[in-house]
């Protein structure tokens, strides 16, 4: 135990000092670094808060870091953090939403492979954006903005892109489906879904730049709307229909089941803005192919974090506990099923 | 053997001394796990007190659409059911098939997640 706050103190120390270095190359010899600390959440990569206090300025900024500073994707897919701030760059050139990248750290620099971003002000927990007087006015316009950063994500020029996995419908089927199978816990909902799938796969649409994780958790709103676009880690070259269909999944409705966007707006509106950006014009009926394999996929994804448990990797009660939510999974897709056969 | 308390008054009583005694010391994410596990109690009172019922019903509804003897376990016939959905022999248009695996959702989840959302929209769509 005392072993180990020693080394957190000394990685504390070295990221603070690593990060002095570079404000003052930025912002000149008086700047100093304030507050700096861990924030939770983030599993893969290290989240650091932090000031740049410039004589009278305040810079309120982000450390995105590779845990310890060296580079562990968390899965085959996930995209590095050089990637990563990349990606956040052709997003700002597309007027997305996002936060600016202000420095880049290499793998093996004094501060490890990292980068630095601008912290933006707002809310991301899905519950109080729902439900908090605060965003009373966002609420209503959240759709048509979620609409328009879409449109605009994929539209980004896939040769300006950094390399990206590739992954169509077709991919995530055999994908989840192989991950599934080594579990070896059979769930007659999940086959009857991947027939489903299967049988009904739609045409499909030409690739662009897909988010991956497009949801409430992974928004920053303030009281005016959709502040930033964050969390790019599943980023890939894909069916934009994906991105749209993810935010409609029930699991990230928050309870509020009867707005199909994320528990605050039509799907009508969100795909009117997508098409007025410049966007493919879809119908709302395009949408529940994806989003039967989204709630698919989140299902399968709870059985991986019980895994981590099952396989004593991960002891906590906390990933013991989300095998119990598969069975929300479950219940979506009949719901899905139901109105689909 | 006794069973005074029985197993659902002591998990009861671990769950009052996490929510009354022991999460209000604590914070961050302790305070969170503190959360988590008393909810893992509470699924675990519904599984106690819902499961006997809702399993043997389950296995009913599998019988009934699999023809199976009497004997085969439900873990046995659920795998069953599995493969011959895979290998294309059933789909949701076979007898039951459906309104077999809503009910069995339906009873699985008010044991782990009764507030859940999908669970009420499917209550107020009969099987």
């Amino acid at each position: 135990m005392f072993r180990a706050i020693v080394a957190k103190m000394g990685s504390n120390d070295q990221i603070e000092r690593a990060l002095e270095s570079w404000a003052r190359r930025d912002f000149g010899d008086t700047a100093r670094i304030a507050d700096l600390k861990r924030l939770s959440g983030g599993a893969s990569q290290e989240t650091w808060a932090f000031e740049v206090v410039d004589g009278g300025a305040t810079h309120r900024l982000i450390l995105r870091r590779a845990p310890g500073g060296e580079s562990v994707a968390r899965s085959s897919e996930a995209i590095t953090l050089r990637t990563e701030s990349a990606l956040l760059a052709c997003a700002d050139m597309a007027g997305v939403p996002v936060p600016g990248v202000l420095g880049v750290f290499e793998p093996g620099s004094d501060v490890g492979e990292a980068f630095i971003m601008h912290r933006i002000a707002g809310e991301t927990l899905g519950r109080k954006i729902l439900r908090d007087d605060a965003y009373k006015a966002a609420r209503p316009v959240l759709a048509k903005q979620c609409g328009e950063a879409l449109a605009g994500i994929h539209a980004v020029e896939l040769d300006t892109l950094p390399d990206l996995p590739r992954s169509d419908g077709a991919d995530q089927i055999k994908k989840y489906e192989t991950i599934y199978r080594t579990f070896d816990l059979p769930r007659p909902v999940f086959e009857l879904a991947f027939a489903w799938l299967k049988a009904n796969e739609p045409a499909p649409q030409p690739p662009v730049l897909v988010h991956g994780d497009f949801r409430l958790g992974n928004l920053i709103v303030d009281e005016q709307g959709l502040a930033s676009v964050l969390d790019w880690e599943l980023a890939h070259i894909g069916d934009p229909r994906e991105d749209i269909a993810w935010i409609c999944v029930n699991s990230w409705r928050f309870g509020q089941i009867a707005h199909r966007v994320g528990g605050f707006g039509d799907l009508d509106e969100l795909l009117a803005a997508y098409a007025a950006a410049g966007g493919t014009r879809f119908d709302p009926r395009e949408i529940d192919w994806w989003e039967t394999m989204g709630s698919l996929k989140w299902g399968i994804m709870c059985m991986i974090m019980y895994e981590a448990f099952r396989s004593g990797g991960d002891p906590s009660v906390e990933r013991a506990a989300i095998g119990r939510r598969v069975s929300e999974t479950e219940i979506d897709l009949l719901n899905l099923l139901e109105k689909a056969i | 053997m006794h069973d005074a308390p029985s197993p659902s008054e002591l998990i009861a009583a671990v769950k009052s001394f996490i929510d009354d005694a022991a999460a209000p010391q604590l914070t961050g994410h302790a305070a969170f796990h503190a959360r988590v596990a008393s909810n893992v109690l509470a699924t675990l009172l519904r599984e106690l007190e819902q499961r006997p019922a809702a399993e043997s019903a389950e296995a009913a509804g599998l019988r009934a659409i699999l023809d199976t003897d009497m004997n085969a376990s439900v873990d046995a016939m659920n795998r069953n059911l599995c493969a011959r959905i895979r290998g294309g022999e059933m789909d949701a248009a076979t007898p039951g098939l459906f309104a077999h695996l809503k009910t069995t959702t339906i009873a699985q989840l008010s044991i782990d997640q009764p507030n859940y959302s999908g669970l009420k929209a499917a209550l107020s769509t009969p099987a």
